[in-house]
């Protein structure tokens, strides 16, 4: 069905169930002594970043080394061409090595999508963050931790992790879930409506309103001004990075009256529910919109969200290269056959 | 020069009639002329309208002209069925001097296609600090009436005023592009529904309007006029509306892309969809239509902006803002606004021909298909229908956005002066 994973708008439900299953498979692969699988051997996947992301980037290229692929890291930043001309020619270049799947962070939106429709090369193309667009590997990530932690709890019992494969074919259905900060710029706040909205969950997003996208109205989401009004009703509470810049743009007026009226500090954390969970993609500012003492509780799993980054993308290599396909109806047992091909 | 004979040609969409070209100018209009020592053109049914006049034209030429030159841009005026085009200032260097403005009048001559007027820019190199020698530029031998800025706002309210005082000295005018700056930083698409999905910088719709809002209000302070360029929003129409009834001398212009695309296609991520001012939405777009229809919009305009391949086949943000559309005007109007019902052709010569020559001041052009008249002059099939290939153009540049897209109309014959420019469809 799928050759590029572009956009978390383009996954179905059960497409997302697929990758997250998919994902729960692969985070076992990091709990034995030899954390890799000889799937992807001969294959070749590229890093191709625009943008310094060394977060990503490793994230990448540790899911695709422990699918024993071979990884070429481009970083294209500080090219001298001009960018259209850099991209193409880049691509064109990529495309004579033989890249079976290029990983690409771009600061233009929609540079993925270029790439994968243009015709400058065949292989797979993963968005790992394209402009203000999306970032959908990092949806699919924030996903699988919410599953682990919230999809058992159901009857409003307990939450936290039970162990791997807690959640395995469920989705998120009726999970509310907060998303607070720079929703304007965020890639990884449109990446999660598209694919929490798709799994059943309630989003609801937290932001001045100068940090609202015009037309967000037709989102699939709520939007409110009021996070303490909100915080009593979340499952899941995801504090998006806010550039200080943005206060000399006047999005707000400064860092402090941001972090009083948009930051999580204890007192609102003590206000979610006690199952509630605290996210953030990284890096974090703390004393921004997340205080030190949140970002430490035991609530937060920011540090759990960066080892769930490499299962996911293990699993979503693995979906594209691996011969199965992005289809739940006709994929094959894509997890059970990643385990024998680990046990050959 | 021999004469010809355009037979059963429907003059303006009106009944068949016969129309005698002798030398230069229109010698006859009627039933059943003469054909005697004359080279017949079978008309056979297609609408006669008076060559086309462009008021918002790049040619490209100085500095650019791996996108276009003055011959190819006139090449192509002509198959759209154009007989005078007005160039757009932003050169390299600008068309900021009497010595640039001359250059580019004397190429059009050169070229022979069609009239090329050249527009002089309002500041100097385009940057809205200060005023370019508009006197000098208008007593060239370019002889130039438009000023504009085209490509940037003159956004300081004191030199948009100055401008428009001064050169009421000798009947000019200035052609606004209006962007607020400040509202358009990072801008990549009009800021709705579609640029919060695709994550593309917001171009609201406030920034022309706003702009356009205190440009009529100065024209009416100061006793000027004002032509706006390519409106985009249905907001931008209602305040031009305004501004009419209230009796300011404001002029505006549509492009033939606003009549017809929205902003939805900007999902591809394709850059040839990326212009400015940004592709709107259905509304913006059914507005203008209307406000073209009751004479609210003035005229259309094209706002050809070639492209080499290379700045358009990239990723969105990195690519050029702008499309081709001189060869493809006439058919857009065609199937948005006569097919439509919303114009007649002799409503379409107004737009099209008439008026851009009058907000222009243009001698020659855009007058009535009579006997003493200039032949100036296009012939439309109309009935063709026919699928848009840019293999085909005759601009040096390919950006247009309606590639494999079924258009009706096809120009098929155009005069300058009595002289063919396109002869069935071809350049002569």
């Amino acid at each position: 069905m799928k050759r590029h994973l572009i956009s978390a708008a383009d996954l179905t439900r059960d497409d997302a169930v697929l990758i997250l299953d998919t994902a729960e498979e692969m985070a076992r692969v990091a709990d034995r002594p030899i954390k890799k699988l000889p799937t992807l051997r001969g294959r070749t996947v590229v890093n191709l970043f625009f943008e310094d992301s060394t977060r990503t980037r490793i994230s990448f290229e540790a899911a695709a080394k422990r699918l024993s692929a071979d990884v070429i890291n481009f970083s294209a930043k500080g090219s001298s061409v001009s960018k259209g001309e850099s991209l193409k020619d880049t691509a064109l270049t990529l495309e004579a090595m033989g890249a079976d799947a290029v990983v690409i962070r771009h600061g233009d939106s929609g540079a993925p999508h270029r790439l994968a429709t243009s015709g400058w090369i065949g292989g797979s193309v993963v968005n790992a963050g394209d402009g203000t667009h999306e970032h959908p590997t990092q949806a699919l990530l924030d996903a699988f931790t919410m599953r682990r932690h919230l999809a058992g709890a159901a009857d409003g019992g307990p939450t936290h992790h039970q162990g791997p494969g807690d959640g395995t074919g469920r989705d998120l259905e009726g999970r509310r879930i907060t998303i607070v900060g720079d929703i304007l710029h965020s890639r990884v706040a449109r990446s999660n409506v598209h694919l929490l909205t798709s799994l059943g969950a309630q989003v609801t997003l937290v932001a001045p309103p100068t940090l609202v996208p015009i037309g967000v109205e037709r989102w699939p989401c709520e939007v409110s001004y009021d996070l303490d009004a909100v915080l009593p009703k979340s499952d899941a509470v995801m504090m998006l990075r806010v550039q200080r810049e943005r206060m000399n743009a006047a999005f707000f007026p400064t860092e402090r009256e941001y972090a009083r009226r948009y930051g999580l500090n204890g007192d609102r954390m003590a206000r979610m529910p006690e199952h509630a969970i605290v996210m953030h993609p990284g890096p974090m500012n703390r004393g921004m919109e997340i205080t030190a003492e949140v970002a430490d509780s035991v609530r937060c799993t920011a540090v759990e969200q960066v080892a769930n980054g490499v299962s996911i993308r293990m699993a979503v290599l693995y979906l594209l290269l691996g011969g199965a396909v992005l289809d739940s109806e006709n994929a094959p047992a894509s997890a059970s056959t990643a385990r024998n091909e680990e046990n050959k | 020069m021999s004469k010809i004979l355009i037979r059963g040609a429907k003059v303006l969409g009106g009944e068949p009639q016969d129309v005698l070209i002798d030398g230069e100018t229109i010698a006859e209009v009627g039933v059943g002329l003469s054909a005697e020592g004359a080279q017949v053109i079978e008309a056979d049914g297609q609408i006669l309208l008076p060559g086309l006049v462009d008021l918002h034209t790049h040619l490209r030429e100085p500095g650019r002209e791996d996108s276009e030159t003055v011959l190819t841009g006139t090449r192509a005026a002509a198959s759209g069925g154009f007989t005078a085009v007005f160039a757009m200032a932003n050169t390299f260097p600008v068309a900021d001097t009497a010595g640039v403005v001359e250059q580019v009048w004397r190429l059009g001559k050169e070229s022979g296609y069609c009239d090329v007027q050249p527009i002089g820019a309002v500041t100097v190199g385009l940057e809205g600090k200060k005023l370019a020698e508009l006197g000098a530029m208008h007593e060239s031998a370019a002889g130039v009436r438009v000023f504009s800025d085209d490509g940037k706002c003159v956004d300081d309210a004191v030199i948009m005023r100055r401008a428009l005082e001064y050169v009421k000295a000798f009947d000019g005018v200035v052609a606004q592009h209006a962007q607020e700056p400040r509202l358009t930083e990072g801008a990549q698409m009009n800021e709705g529904i579609v640029s919060a999905e695709l994550g593309l910088g917001g171009w609201p719709a406030v920034a022309e309007e706003s702009i356009i809002a205190r440009d009529v209000l100065l024209a009416e302070h100061v006793g000027s006029r004002v032509h706006i360029c390519h409106l985009s929003t249905a907001g931008s129409v209602e305040i031009v509306r305004w501004a009419k009834s209230r009796g300011i001398d404001v002029t505006a212009e549509v492009t033939p892309h606003h009549l017809l695309l929205t902003d939805e296609l900007v999902r591809s991520y394709n850059p040839v969809y990326k212009v400015n001012p940004p592709l709107r939405t259905e509304a913006d777009v059914m507005a203008l239509r209307e406000a073209l229809a009751d004479g609210t919009i003035d005229i259309v305009a094209t706002d050809h902006a070639p492209h080499p391949h290379e700045d358009k086949d990239c990723e969105w943000g990195a690519a050029a803002m702008g499309m081709v559309g001189l060869e493809t005007a006439l058919s857009v109007v065609q199937h948005t606004m006569v097919d439509t019902g919303l114009l007649d052709w002799e409503a379409v010569a107004d737009r099209m021909s008439v008026r851009p020559a009058a907000i222009g001041r243009l001698e020659g052009h855009g007058r009535p298909i009579a006997a003493g008249e200039p032949a100036n002059l296009t012939l439309l099939d109309s009935a063709y229908r026919g699928v848009v290939d840019p293999a085909g153009f005759a601009s040096r540049s390919r950006n247009t956005p309606y590639e494999g897209r079924e258009l009706p109309g096809r120009v098929t014959h155009t005069f300058l002066r009595g002289r063919a420019t396109v002869v069935d469809g071809n350049l002569a």
